[in-house]
Order: C-alpha cells, then sequence, then structure tokens
C-alpha cells in the first residue's frame, strides 16, 4: 500500500509544519506585545519634545543651524529600513519595491543616490544593485535610543560637511497590526519646524534660555533627529512582528485545511484498498467453492 | 504662587518618575541647579550628569544624560534619553564601560570616534558616582 503509507507521511509532514508556524505567530504574537508597549511608552516623550522644539522655534532664526540648510540637491542619501528577519508577509517586499521606485525617481532627476540600508533584508537585497554606505544589520533583536543616536551618529556629521544635500527616511509606517505603509520623510534639511503652528498665548511662557535659545536649538536638533529615527525603529519592529502574526496565522490556517483534505483522501485510499481486498477475497472463496 | 511642585522624569522608553516633590536639583549644562516651588519659567538643556529630588525628606537620585528641563512655576519637566534611578545602576556594566572607553582614550585610532568614547566615559563616570552614593 505505498500511496497510503505516502500521504499518511504527507499528512505527518505538514502536521509539523503547522507546529511550527503556530509557534511563531505565538512568539510574534508576544514580541509584537512588547513593540506596541514601547510605542506608547514613546508617544508622551515625542510630544512633549515637539512642543518644546515648536515653542524655541519660534524665538530663534532657525534657518541658521546647519541642519536646516537647504543646498541645490546633487547628492542625496536614502536611508532604508527593513526588517531582519523574513516570513513576515509582504512587509519587506512592498518596502523594497518601494524604495526601488524611490531610486529610480531621483536617479531619473540627474541625482546622485546613495543608500544607507537599515536592517538585514534590505541590505542583502540592495548588495549588488546600489551604492551602499553605513549598513546596519541584525539589530532588531535587541535596540535602545542608543541605537538611534548611533545611526544620527553616521548621519549627522557628513550632512554638516556638506558630503550630500539631502536625506530621506523609508520605513514602514505602523497603522496597525494588518496595516503598515512604506512612506517616505526628508530627514535634511529638516523640515521648517513650529513656522505654521499657531502657539495659544495663555501657553506661551517667556522661558529663561540656558544657554542661550540658538545654542539650546543646536542641542536639540539632533535629539529630533534621534526621535524620527528611533520612531521608525519601533514602528517597523511593531510592523514587522505584527506582519509576521499575520503571516503566520494563514499559514496556520493553510496547514490546516491541506490536513483536512489529506485525510479525506487518505480514507478514501484505505476504504478503496479495504475494498479491493475484499473482493480478493470473496472471489477466492468463489472460486473455491465452485472448484 | 504654586502650591507644590510636580516632577516628571520622561525618557524613550518610559515615564521614569512622576510625581510631587520638595526640591529638584538638575545638572544644567551651564551647571547644577535647584528648583523650588514658584520658580521663574526657564529652559535649560541638560547632558551628563546626576538629578536628584528630595520627597519626602528622602532624597533620591538619577543617572541622567542628553535632555532638557523645562521649568515652571509648578511643574518641572526633565525629558532625557535615558534616566536610571541609583539603585537600578548595573554597577558591573558601568566599570566595564569605563574601562572599554579608557581604553579607547588611551590608544586612540583611526576609526575610533575619540568625542564617543569621551561621552561614553562620561556617562561610565557618572554612573558609577551615583550608584555608589546611594
Amino acid at each position: 500500500m505505498a500511496a497510503l503509507k505516502d500521504i499518511k507521511r504527507k499528512i505527518t509532514a505538514v502536521q509539523k509544519t503547522r507546529q511550527i508556524t503556530r509557534a511563531m505567530n505565538m512568539v510574534a504574537a508576544s514580541k509584537f506585545k512588547a513593540a506596541q508597549t514601547r510605542m506608547e511608552n514613546f508617544r508622551p516623550y515625542a510630544v512633549k519634545f515637539m512642543e518644546v522644539l515648536n515653542s524655541l522655534a519660534l524665538r530663534v532664526d532657525a534657518e541658521a543651524h546647519p541642519l536646516l540648510a537647504v543646498r541645490e540637491p546633487k547628492r542625496i542619501r536614502i536611508l532604508c529600513m527593513t526588517s531582519d528577519r523574513g516570513l513576515c508577509g509582504g512587509f519587506n517586499n512592498n518596502l523594497i519595491k518601494a524604495t526601488e521606485r524611490f531610486i529610480r525617481e531621483k536617479q531619473g532627476q540627474g541625482l546622485e543616490v546613495s543608500l544607507i540600508p537599515i536592517g538585514r533584508k534590505g541590505r542583502d537585497f540592495f548588495r549588488k544593485k546600489a551604492t551602499l554606505i553605513n549598513a546596519r544589520a541584525d539589530i532588531f533583536g535587541k535596540f535602545d535610543m542608543n541605537l538611534a543616536v548611533q545611526i544620527s551618529g553616521d548621519l549627522i556629521p557628513p550632512f554638516v560637511a556638506e558630503e550630500y544635500d539631502e536625506l530621506y527616511l523609508l520605513y514602514n509606517e505602523f497603522i496597525n497590526v494588518a496595516v503598515h505603509r512604506p512612506t517616505v520623510v526628508r530627514l535634511f534639511p529638516l523640515p521648517s519646524i513650529g513656522r505654521k503652528e499657531e502657539l495659544d498665548p495663555g501657553k506661551r511662557l517667556d522661558y529663561i534660555y540656558e544657554p542661550s535659545a540658538d545654542a539650546l536649538l543646536a542641542k536639540l536638533l539632533p535629539m529630533y533627529v534621534h526621535i524620527l529615527i528611533f520612531r521608525a525603529l519601533v514602528e517597523t519592529s511593531a510592523g514587522e512582528n505584527g506582519a509576521r502574526m499575520a503571516a503566520m496565522d494563514n499559514a496556520t490556517r493553510n496547514c490546516e485545511d491541506m490536513i483536512q483534505s489529506l485525510t479525506l483522501k487518505y480514507n478514501k485510499v484505505r476504504q478503496s484498498a479495504i475494498t479491493a481486498e475484499l473482493m480478493d477475497i470473496v472471489g477466492g472463496t468463489e472460486a473455491l467453492a465452485k472448484g | 504662587m504654586a502650591d507644590e511642585l510636580t516632577l516628571e522624569i520622561v525618557t524613550p522608553e518610559q515615564m521614569a518618575f512622576r510625581g510631587v516633590v520638595e526640591e529638584v536639583t538638575i545638572p544644567g549644562t551651564e551647571g547644577e541647579f535647584g528648583v523650588l516651588k514658584g520658580h521663574a519659567p526657564l529652559l535649560s538643556s541638560v547632558d551628563i550628569g546626576e538629578l536628584s529630588f528630595i520627597r519626602n525628606h528622602e532624597k533620591t537620585r538619577y543617572a541622567v544624560h542628553t535632555g532638557y528641563a523645562e521649568v515652571s512655576s509648578s511643574k518641572v519637566t526633565v525629558l532625557v534619553e535615558s534616566a536610571e534611578r541609583s539603585d537600578m545602576i548595573d554597577l558591573e556594566r558601568a566599570k566595564r564601560a569605563r574601562q572599554r572607553a579608557e581604553e579607547r582614550l588611551r590608544l586612540p585610532k583611526a576609526d575610533v570616534d575619540i568625542e564617543r568614547a569621551r561621552l561614553a566615559l562620561m556617562r561610565a563616570i557618572t554612573r558609577m558616582n551615583v550608584a555608589t552614593k546611594g
């Protein structure tokens, strides 16, 4: 009964796969929860910071700072943030496609483009296709604000030194567990801050600035860059695990469907085998009785 | 005049502290300063140092770095990239970090960022000081 054995083996294999996808789903769920908590904890920090930065920007000539300097773009850099691991549906693919499109568009305008891949998937994909600098991979396992500070350390000095003129950040914006959207954010020159916002005069306090307002702004702007990058990191890690949860849930369900149809097939084959055997026996007995 | 002074220490990972205090000492860039209730509005940057506050006559210390302090008459908001309470500091880790940073500064190589090593050293020393003073 070769066919019967084959089907049995296949069922066992799919059952094992289901076990794995189920486990991965649960791991992703717990990681997702942790990432979500991080995102929630980070929000008040970012909101408070923006309040202060905006009110400060109203008082100083913000154009003066080198991170806000607008130059005719010739050389640009693109920071592409993907996850380190796969098996999370179209999460990385969508972003990589968006990045490719963006690069083509910018190259079409005659700009020199270099790519800064953050996350292993993006780095591996672009390794032979683009000029890579400051690549970082295998970072999402455990990261904190320090990582954002280090990444900014790669970005800020060359911009100030005018080695490149614009920097764009591409990452998957986290909307909810199932939805994340590839997003482009211009990091440098930093979009003008606090310009259009009308500040409530009652809330506006006349602060004593220590050191001067200009010096304070110079201290806060790099922190703003850290915040933007950290937010992208946290959202990527939440989105990755959310996407993996969904993908693995799907895979588990597909396994179940397959097991069901295979079991049905198995039973049918088994039944027909028994019937055939019975026929043999009956046929044999009849032949004997006749003989 | 405000009746009490609320202190908030906010970091990217969490709200490190929030509560009513009697007095706060903040390591501003231009020097350490103390804040009592009814202070004039002030915005100061914070580099690396020890932040402490007195609550119910007890002093609590934190090692903080990189951020700012926003002071109004009834509230102090300290927003920093990291804040660790004295009893939460991993002394061994700080010691290792100090050693590493000192080595980097002693034998400067082309690929070593001296500024970064110097900051790491200062952070490590601050952590150790805050942790050992208790």
